[in-house]
């Protein structure tokens, strides 16, 4: 087996003992690499059911199994994963830049982190040396400092460093990690799991040599490849980047705008890619082995957040734009920025900004609580000013730093009805009200509320289907859509350069060259099927069922008041259709169950006493 | 030697996406090995994007800092010629590099330079953004100086209308 290290790296906090593990062939190709490591290695050492605070959780971080190589879009990305303090289900969240490949060159695919240290730490790894390192300097201290400081005490530039800000160390159930400056395994607040364990930072740098199969091949292959992620299939990202998706959704009725109440926002066109590349965009960056590059670094020139520096996307720029009702991107960078400081995900920030904002104008909250702050709708001062308040965890910032779906509980007042979250992650920016393949990709996504398992708006944007309505076959095509995503995260290759590759036997048989491990693409997809049903029975074992698969009540009750999709909702009716057909497509049970028969084709044996209890629970019940 | 060609990079068009660092281990160690690679990428945040090759400098420091004369500069094209049998990876031409374009060999402790893949250097044929030229000090200086003209021309004609 080539390119894989082979081995895992455990760390325990609490003693600062260290063990390396070793895994086989049959684990490398059975799991790949990212999402597939990840998932097995959490529900392999997590122990059922416990708190996403308890010590007991592990933060895993996990490589692709062609990082390190050239690889278009693929050296340097990393999943990290743990039980999500926001879905108390799977958390997990992806990251690229420079880390990713550090890691592997530092000899390790996998990285589990356990327990919790007496004092404020960082993880030191510079190859075979392990250490855990003072961190009370650092404690407090905002990610971009951390970074810069961890290098100059280490005294080398080219460590990469994965850090919390203050808002993980303040346990912001949002909280998220930031790497290499402005990228961010973003997601489902594995920021807080690591302040939980007085963690700071995992610091790495590493000198080992990555020896592909083939290199020849390998090389050859990449030519090709390399001119296709040159080409018109990444000129969307090279260009404006995803922030392009403003006017494209907009015009759609799929733009969440003022916490749903529309799906079209007046002011889209100042908050646009077209006007970011025109007025504010300084640079764009590329990842490790990039040939496409699409960091957008943007820079506010004048005004009074002169100087705010972030990288902008399109979901951010919804989530602090027309989700606040706020249509100036100064306001937008600099909220982006500020979310960077504090390592808080900046989607699920700006939609619980939005969430107090309708609170604020429906009188559930006052001024009182938000520190005099008029939390109101296109108010760009107050939203600027809230994200520091989530951050820090002060006045109504405290209540909201726990995610929409537990400040909705604590605010009550009917304020649940427009919590938009799904199984307690934020939503994000596709309006799925009339994007019915969407909603079903949503309903049942295993990290909650999320586009970026599924990718189905796919279909429904590109007028495959009838986007209004909810049949039988979209659950074949989001089951087909999600496990061909965990391809990508296991491999681990950057969605946006999806359109350069031909298909999973093109994946296949680079993922041969580099590895020398057989493979097919059949073979890929069923890792695929096999890492969804792996990521359902982890879910199932910690209290997901077939009621979790839901989407937030504005969604079925509200519906889109204005644009192309006035009039859509998903009603219970057309969830329900769409449940029965994707639980049918993937072999499973009406509840939701993966059947005995899928698990022994997948490979799944050992993991089959989680559906026996259900069954045997739900018997009880 | 204002002839010599070197590998230069453009500051504008680099985006620090390392192509160049993974080409050049592959290339010349058969691995993928930034650390490896004659050339090297530096980004200082938020947005300077460097990648640095040895720059054939005239009277090369490299060369005259060695105490065991184990480089040498090649007078046909200006690369530095390095004898692995005399080097004994000491550093000290790492110390005079004032580009920081010279790498230890971790393995074989000794120290290796560009030699410009023979005239046909990979990383100037792989780099995404055409940011590597494989270029000669004065017609890097040409091309400064027709840029400069053509600033000054637009400015002028600007200016009148």
């Amino acid at each position: 087996m080539h390119a894989y290290t082979g081995k895992i790296l455990h760390v325990d906090l609490a003693d600062g003992k260290t063990k390396v593990k070793s895994f086989d062939e049959a684990f490398a190709k059975a799991y790949i690499g990212g999402t597939g490591f990840g998932i097995k290695t959490l529900i392999d050492n997590q122990p059922p059911g416990i708190d996403p605070f308890d010590p007991a959780n592990p933060l895993i971080y996990a490589v692709g199994a062609v990082s390190g190589t050239m690889v278009p879009c693929a050296a340097s990305k990393f999943g990290v994963f743990a039980k999500s303090p926001e879905t108390n289900l799977l958390g997990e969240a992806y990251s690229t830049g420079r880390w990713g490949a550090e890691l592997r060159m530092a000899g390790y695919d996998i990285l589990v982190i356990k327990g919790k240290s007496e004092k404020p730490v960082y993880l030191w790894i510079d190859d075979e040396s392990v250490q855990l390192m003072d961190a009370s300097h650092l404690w407090g201290k905002y990610t971009w400092e951390t970074e810069e400081i961890i290098r100059k005490d280490l005294g080398d530039q080219y460590v990469r460093v994965s850090t919390i800000g203050p808002g993980g160390e303040r346990l912001v159930r949002v909280a998220c990690l930031i790497n290499d400056r402005f990228r961010a395994a973003g997601r489902t607040g594995l920021g807080a799991v690591m302040g939980s364990k007085n963690l700071k930072a995992v610091a790495v740098r590493g000198a080992h040599s990555i020896a592909v199969a083939e290199p020849d091949r390998l090389q050859k292959m990449c030519e090709d490849l390399y001119e296709r992620a040159k080409g018109p299939a990444t000129s969307k990202y090279r260009d404006m980047g995803t922030a392009a998706n403003v006017l494209t959704l907009n015009s759609q009725a799929a733009m969440p705008t003022r916490n749903y109440q529309s799906a079209t926002f007046e002011g889209a066109e100042t908050v646009s890619g077209e006007y970011l590349k025109e007025h504010y965009v300084v640079k764009i960056q590329g990842c490790s082995a990039c040939p496409m590059r699409c960091e957008h670094i943007a820079v506010v020139p004048e005004g009074q957040y002169e100087g705010a520096t972030a990288r902008v996307e399109y979901e951010p720029t919804m989530a602090f734009g027309p989700y606040c009702g706020v249509d100036r991107l100064d306001a937008v960078i600099k909220s982006i920025e500020l979310c960077d400081l504090y390592g808080i995900d900046a989607i699920s920030t700006g939609i619980i900004v939005g969430f107090g904002m309708e609170c604020y104008e429906k009188g559930l909250i006052d001024g009182k609580q938000t520190g005099g702050l008029e939390l109101e709708f296109g108010n760009h001062e107050a939203m600027v000013k809230m994200v520091e308040k989530i951050g820090l965890r002060q006045e109504v910032g405290d209540i909201l730093a726990e995610g929409v779906k537990r400040a909705a509980e604590r605010i009550g007042q009917g304020s649940e009805e427009f919590a938009m979250h799904i199984k307690g992650l934020e939503m994000t920016g596709y309006d799925v009200r009339g994007l019915k393949t969407c909603a079903l990709g949503y309903a049942v996504s295993r990290r909650g509320a999320d586009h970026q398992r599924h990718g189905s708006y796919g279909p429904d944007l590109a007028g495959k289907v009838d986007r209004f309505k909810a049949e039988k076959g979209r659950g074949k095509i989001v089951m087909s859509d999600e496990d061909n995503y965990c391809i990508f995260d296991s491999m681990i290759l950057c969605k946006f350069s999806r359109g350069i590759w031909k298909g999973f036997d093109e994946i296949a048989s680079v993922y041969t060259a580099v590895t020398g491990i057989p493979m097919a693409g059949e073979e890929l997809l069923m890792a695929g099927e096999r890492m969804s049903n792996l990521a359902r029975l982890y879910n199932m074992r910690e209290g997901l069922t077939r009621k979790d698969d839901n989407l937030p009540p504005r969604v079925m009750k509200l519906p889109i008041p204005d644009g192309v999709a006035k009039g859509s909702l998903v009603t219970q009716e057309d969830l329900d259709i769409l449940l029965d057909d994707y639980y049918e497509a993937r072999g499973w049970t009406p509840d939701g169950v993966p059947k005995k028969n899928k698990l022994k084709e997948l490979g799944l044996e050992e993991y089959a006493n989680i559906t026996a209890l259900k069954k045997k629970k739900a018997e009880v019940a | 030697m204002v002839r010599h060609k070197f590998v230069s990079y453009d500051p504008d068009k680099c985006v620090g996406c390392r192509v160049c660092e993974y080409v050049c281990s592959l290339e010349k160690e058969k691995v993928f090995n930034p650390t490896l690679s004659r050339i090297r990428t530096l980004r200082i945040y938020p947005n300077t994007n460097a990648s640095i090759a040895c720059r054939l400098c005239e009277d090369a420091p490299c060369v005259i800092a060695c105490p065991r004369k184990a480089l040498e500069q090649s007078k046909e094209n200006g690369v530095i010629m390095i004898d692995d049998d005399k080097c004994d990876g000491c550093g000290w031409c790492i110390e005079a590099c004032d580009f920081g374009a010279i790498a230890l060999m971790p393995d074989k402790k000794t120290v290796v330079i560009c030699d410009l893949c023979d005239g046909d250097p990979k990383c100037v044929k792989w780099c995404p953004e055409e940011a590597l030229e494989l270029s000669s000090k004065d017609i890097i200086a040409q091309k400064a100086r027709i840029d400069a003209v053509q600033k000054l021309t637009k400015a002028a004609a600007e200016a009148k209308t």
